[in-house]
């Protein structure tokens, strides 16, 4: 921090995005990739094999319907992670880990959002609509 | 309705003169007076030439401090709105009795109430709120802007745009009639036909924009423009606050926005989202709502904590008690608001195991509150407290604010909701704790930074008439409401057939005038303040001997904030400064990088407003050409490249010379 004092008084200009540019660049040195061709290149090859598997078990029907769905939603989750890593570089140390922090709560958030609805709603439809099965509603 | 040649539909949509609504002669003479008002004003702008001068160095500008000072002027003018339709609803209620039905027809009720609710938190609030934030973070953290200073006066404009909408429905068509969350399925398009719920849509779709893009700038903000040596733990508490509040705004104002384009589909193209039928579920928009609509209320009451915070620890002369507590409920606070949504309709029917979970989260939520509490009264146990109006403010806070968190409390027990869900009582709480808590907090807030905003005091006397109306006013009109609501009367009626409860309808209704006295005291407050400003003045910049880097500066701050980025070494920055001998630096003044001003903002946020009226009314053609519109001017917004400019640096040294004499002059 104080080197960044320091820069701040040296420099002739000092201002409001400047200042930012000075955050960002001390956070590149702290070690924020900006990923090389060879990561990138990664990063593609996984994302069209982890695309690539599940259109093949949907197309070919290979396993059942419901271990099928399992997958498909597994190799979704597990793009998301690549992409994050290879394309958006985030890992738990860059930004002084604000990234992996902002990571966690959305995910927190999420989680909660997702599962206490679905607990909410089930709930509430067992005990407000015992005779009515999903699969009535759905007729 | 008449045939309308097609040409015409496809022009003008659902648009007739029959949406005028002439038969209501209340509107009639509210748009008279508006017209008027606005005539003369226009006319004022135009003799004095203030045209040039507001588009230069208001509309356009990217100064966080004009900025958030335009966020307060929109949030006090959108307060008239709000609470002309409070004493509407409180005249009506408390004349509708023994047959009479009142001055107001349910439809015109309808809207007033849903109105008021809106109003009275998208555009009363949050402006306020948000207005406070833009003005005192950057100055609180030594920065000298936001970090997207243009961002910050495009999301400014996106919330007036919203505020705009809502206006024109008064005399356009008309507002939803369907309470302030617009539950389905009475606002699906089979139960509310007409326009007013389209309204209601874009409006807060068209402010949402605003208030999400304003969190995301104010947390970059905090996160990355603290001035060297602040560390977290250092900032303080408001910005802490501050932070936590776009927090939550950034993670949850995305969950109104889709569950508010759910709502669009089913109106617009015939989703079956939350239909009776076809597999739709109404509950699922009210339990989706209210995730967003839980933490809202903390969005709200976040800063207004951070306020009292810093009011405490000022006019007590002492460091704030227990920061890192504060810290930690505050943190604590923002995670659990995530916890607690479905108390708002426990009476749905999801059972005892759900009810009893969120019930008791609710009560969990009440401790790291209850810790701020103590915390506060510790502050001021032995302080040297001056009982200065935000002072008192804060003390008539925690009174009140005690109370509503009891009611709060009492609520959160799922059995003793089934009885009070949708009373007055829980209209009684949800006030007390939005007026007691949020607005006391807001009026702390301006009291305590309008010295540093403009350069001299609010005068006392008009401050003190105000701060008793609002308090008595606010007691002698809610807690009749409490005593009804245990009575079992509902919230949102417009007649009454028991005439045992007119008396109580009437105290309420003489609690809402004293309430009127307490914003008209108000205005005259700064009225005659702004008149009286020479005798008000002080020229030191730290009028209450201030403990954070804000008081550091002049008053009013100069564009740039600080000529030097302070370093920060302990909490309470400007307290240290001023213990260790801190001496004004006098020479040494470099030209100061900053950016310009834009109207693009301007042009973005009208052109949204056209959008939204297209899209309200059915004029496709003007929906598209202004969406059209709105991405072209975005794009040719990425050309513009002359961003930024110097302040050369003897310009700051003129400034920082002309404090200097002001200084020297004013002992």
């Amino acid at each position: 921090m104080s080197t960044h004092a320091d820069a701040a008084h040296n420099n002739p200009v000092t201002s409001a995005e400047q200042h930012v540019e000075g955050h960002a660049e001390a956070v590149h040195e702290e070690g924020q990739a900006h990923g090389s061709m060879r990561s990138y290149l990664t990063g593609f090859l996984l994302s069209v094999v982890l695309t690539a598997i599940p259109f093949w078990l949907v197309m070919t029907g290979t396993l059942s319907t419901q271990l099928t769905a399992v997958i498909v939603v597994g190799m979704a989750v597990v793009q998301i992670v690549v992409h994050m890593v290879f394309f958006l570089h985030m890992d738990p140390r860059s930004e002084e880990g604000w990234n992996i922090m902002a990571l966690g709560f959305t995910l927190i958030v999420v989680v909660i959002v997702l599962s206490g609805s679905l607990w909410v709603m089930y709930h509430l439809n067992s005990n407000m609509m015992p005779d009515m099965e999903m699969s009535q509603l759905l007729q | 309705m008449p045939e309308t040649s097609p040409l015409i539909q496809a022009i003008f949509g659902r648009l007739t003169f029959e949406s005028i609504p002439l038969h209501e002669p209340i509107l009639i003479g509210t748009f008279a007076v508006v017209a008027l008002g606005g005539m003369a004003l226009l006319y004022l702008l135009y003799r004095y030439r203030l045209w040039g001068y507001l588009w230069r160095e208001w509309f356009t500008t990217v100064d966080h401090k004009k900025i958030g000072i335009m966020y307060m002027v929109l949030g006090i003018i959108m307060l008239l709105r709000g609470f002309a339709d409070a004493i509407m609803m409180r005249i009506q209620q408390s004349i509708a009795f023994n047959g009479s039905e009142g001055y107001l027809n349910a439809h015109h009720y309808d809207q007033i109430f849903t109105a008021h609710g809106v109003i009275m938190i998208f555009f009363v609030a949050m402006p306020l709120v948000t207005g406070l934030m833009n003005y005192i973070v950057p100055l609180q953290i030594g920065a000298r802007d936001v970090s997207f200073p243009f961002l910050n006066n495009f999301s400014f404009w996106m919330t007036a745009g919203g505020a705009v909408v809502v206006m024109m429905s008064l005399f356009i068509g008309e507002f939803a009639q369907t309470g302030w969350l617009a539950y389905p399925p009475l606002s699906g398009i089979s139960y509310s036909p007409g326009v007013g719920v389209d309204y209601y849509i874009w409006a807060l779709q068209v402010a949402g924009v605003g208030t999400t893009l304003s969190g995301i700038n104010l947390l970059v903000t905090i996160v990355k423009m603290r001035a060297p040596g602040m560390t977290m733990m250092k900032m303080p508490v408001f910005t802490w606050t501050s932070l936590c509040t776009n927090v939550l705004i950034v993670a949850t104002f995305p969950v109104l926005t889709a569950v508010l384009v759910l709502l669009s589909l089913d109106r617009y193209v015939g989703t079956n989202f939350f239909t009776n039928d076809l597999g739709g579920n109404p509950m699922m928009y009210v339990n989706l709502i209210w995730i967003w609509g839980h933490p809202e209320v903390y969005i709200l009451i976040l800063p207004a904590f951070g306020i009292f915070s810093e009011v405490v620890s000022t006019f007590s002369g002492k460091r704030l008690f227990g920061y890192t507590s504060m810290v930690y409920a505050t943190v604590v606070i923002t995670i659990l608001s995530y916890l607690v949504w479905l108390h708002h309709f426990f009476t749905m029917g999801s059972g005892a195991s759900v009810n009893s979970f969120f019930g008791i989260t609710t009560m969990i939520i009440s401790i790291p509150t209850g810790a701020k509490i103590f915390n506060w009264l510790f502050t001021m146990y032995r302080g040297r407290i001056r009982f200065e109006l935000p002072m008192m403010w804060t003390v008539a806070f925690m009174l009140t604010f005690v109370i509503g968190g009891m009611t709060g409390v009492l609520l959160a027990v799922p059995p003793a909701d089934f009885v009070l869900h949708n009373s007055l009582f829980l209209v009684a709480h949800f006030h007390n704790v939005i007026i007691g808590g949020v607005l006391f907090g807001l009026f702390a807030g301006i009291n305590y930074w309008w010295p540093k905003a403009f350069g001299f005091k609010l005068d006392t006397f008009w401050g003190t008439l105000s701060f008793w109306f609002w308090v008595v006013g606010f007691w002698v009109a809610f807690t009749p409401l409490y005593v009804l609501g245990l009575m079992g009367v509902t919230r949102r009626l417009r007649t009454f057939e028991d005439p045992s409860l007119q008396i109580w309808f009437i105290i309420a209704g003489i609690g809402a005038f004293i309430i009127a006295l307490g914003i008209a005291t108000f205005i005259i407050q700064m009225a005659v303040s702004i008149w009286r400003r020479e005798a008000l003045r002080e020229h030191t910049g730290d009028p209450w001997n201030g403990r954070t880097l804000e008081w550091a500066t002049s008053s009013p701050p100069p564009v740039y904030n600080f000529a030097f980025t302070p370093v920060i070494h302990d909490n309470d920055a400007w307290s240290d400064m001023k213990k260790r001998g801190y001496k004004r630096p006098l020479e040494g003044f470099r030209a100061i990088h900053m950016p310009s001003n834009t109207g693009t903002g301007v042009f973005l946020s009208a052109l949204s407003v056209a959008c939204a009226f297209g899209l309200i009314w059915y004029m496709w053609w003007l929906a598209a050409l202004s969406f059209l519109g709105i991405i072209t001017v975005a794009i040719a917004h990425t050309f513009n490249y002359q961003r930024d400019f110097y302040i050369p640096a003897n310009e700051v040294v003129r400034t920082e010379d002309a404090r200097s004499q002001l200084m020297n002059g004013g002992r």
